[in-house]
């Protein structure tokens, strides 16, 4: 195989295993907020800002994840 | 047959003419040719260019001699992304400005003037007062001024013919440098410059603090760091998405998929919607949060009693 083919196979391969790893850490993180939600309505301001805060801070790690597979499928 | 071949052609001539980018010249032969269409051509249209694009043709946008400061070469001439960028800080200021005016007019307040308290409103009582406390209050004008600058920027790339300025990582590194400073400003402010210092040991044992300093410094960086990383991404994505949707029509060369790939795309706009309020509120959420951390003082304090 081409080093450019591997270049492209690992980027592909990389984008999906970063967006298994996001999907799940958010799921699960979306999951405990309902929880949290549902067994104490009136934090549930408190909880959904919590929620977003530590959902962003995963999105970013996945984009730095996402950055080097576009970089290795660009370069 | 040959209805659907002329279908197929206006559109890539559609998708093709949209730009006239440093690529064009090679897509427009590609097109005309009828060779394979190639990705490249479509992610030109993303990409920063000195023209912008209208519907009767295209402006060559006035070029500036780049300015030299010792080795380095500054290039400050307009391109797309520029001009977009130009064009928002003009609409925030027009639109503010006027919404202000009719607010003071108007002791109930409708309208543009109702839709901009609104906003105001959500941001002072849900990002700044619970993330900064009282004391963020002072900084509420440039949060705002922030989010609506971010807000309409990414807006622009939403309107035929329009560019997404955050989708270029220059001007979200720059952004990103902004709430870099702004950060550091409000945290020497608030506690001064000894607890600022005392900040960066993280309150540990001396011995440990060419390790910990290290992290520390280290640690101011990555926030906005990934501030800049996030919006570009978010920015770009929802484009790529986009591109590869409208793609597929030019790829399969069938009209059979233009249905489906059009409906996906409207879908992906909706989202790309969504996604341009998001990503400005949480621009902001998080600035104010990362103030917030080093404006406490009695937080860093309690943080160096328990370690």
């Amino acid at each position: 195989m081409e080093p450019t083919a591997l270049g492209y196979l690992s980027a592909g391969i990389g984008a999906g295993l970063i967006v298994i790893g996001a999907g799940f850490g958010i799921g699960k993180l979306a999951a405990s907020a309902m929880e949290a939600t549902g067994r104490q309505p009136e934090a549930a301001g408190q909880v959904r800002t919590s929620m977003i805060i530590s959902a962003a801070l995963i999105e970013g790690a996945t984009f730095f994840g996402l950055a080097i597979c576009i970089l290795l499928a660009v370069k | 047959m040959i209805e659907s071949q002329a279908i197929i052609d206006t559109l890539k001539h559609a998708a093709l003419s949209a730009a006239d980018t440093i690529h064009a010249p090679a897509a427009h032969v590609a097109a005309e040719h009828g060779e394979k269409f190639e990705f490249g051509h479509l992610l030109a249209h993303m990409q920063n260019s000195r023209t912008l694009e209208l519907p009767g043709g295209h402006i060559d946008l006035p070029q500036f001699p780049p300015l030299h400061v010792g080795s380095m070469t500054i290039d400050l001439s307009l391109s797309k992304h520029v001009f977009f960028m130009l064009l928002s800080a003009l609409v925030v200021a027009v639109f503010s400005i006027y919404a202000a005016n009719r607010n003071r007019k108007n002791i109930i307040p409708k309208g543009i003037g109702n839709l901009f308290e609104v906003i105001i409103v959500f941001v002072r009582d849900e990002v700044a007062l619970p993330n900064m406390g009282p004391g963020g209050l002072k900084y509420l004008p440039f949060m705002l001024t922030l989010f609506f600058f971010i807000l309409i920027m990414n807006l622009m790339g939403l309107i035929p013919y329009g560019a997404t300025s955050t989708a270029n990582i220059s001007v979200t590194a720059a952004l990103a440098l902004v709430a870099f400073i702004m950060i550091q400003a409000a945290a020497i402010r608030e506690e001064g410059v000894g607890h600022y210092l005392a900040h960066l040991t993280g309150g540990v044992h001396w011995s440990i603090w060419p390790i910990m300093i290290p992290v520390e410094i280290l640690g101011l960086f990555t926030k906005p760091f990934a501030l800049c990383m996030r919006l570009f991404a978010n920015m770009n994505g929802g484009h790529i998405v986009l591109l590869a949707l409208i793609g597929l029509v030019l790829l399969f060369r069938s009209i059979i998929v233009a249905p489906l790939s059009v409906a996906f795309s409207v879908g992906v706009m909706m989202l790309e919607l969504f996604v341009a309020f998001l990503q400005a509120y949480i621009f902001i959420m998080l600035t104010s949060l990362f103030m917030g951390f080093g404006m406490q003082s009695e937080h860093s304090e309690e943080h160096a009693e328990h370690s």
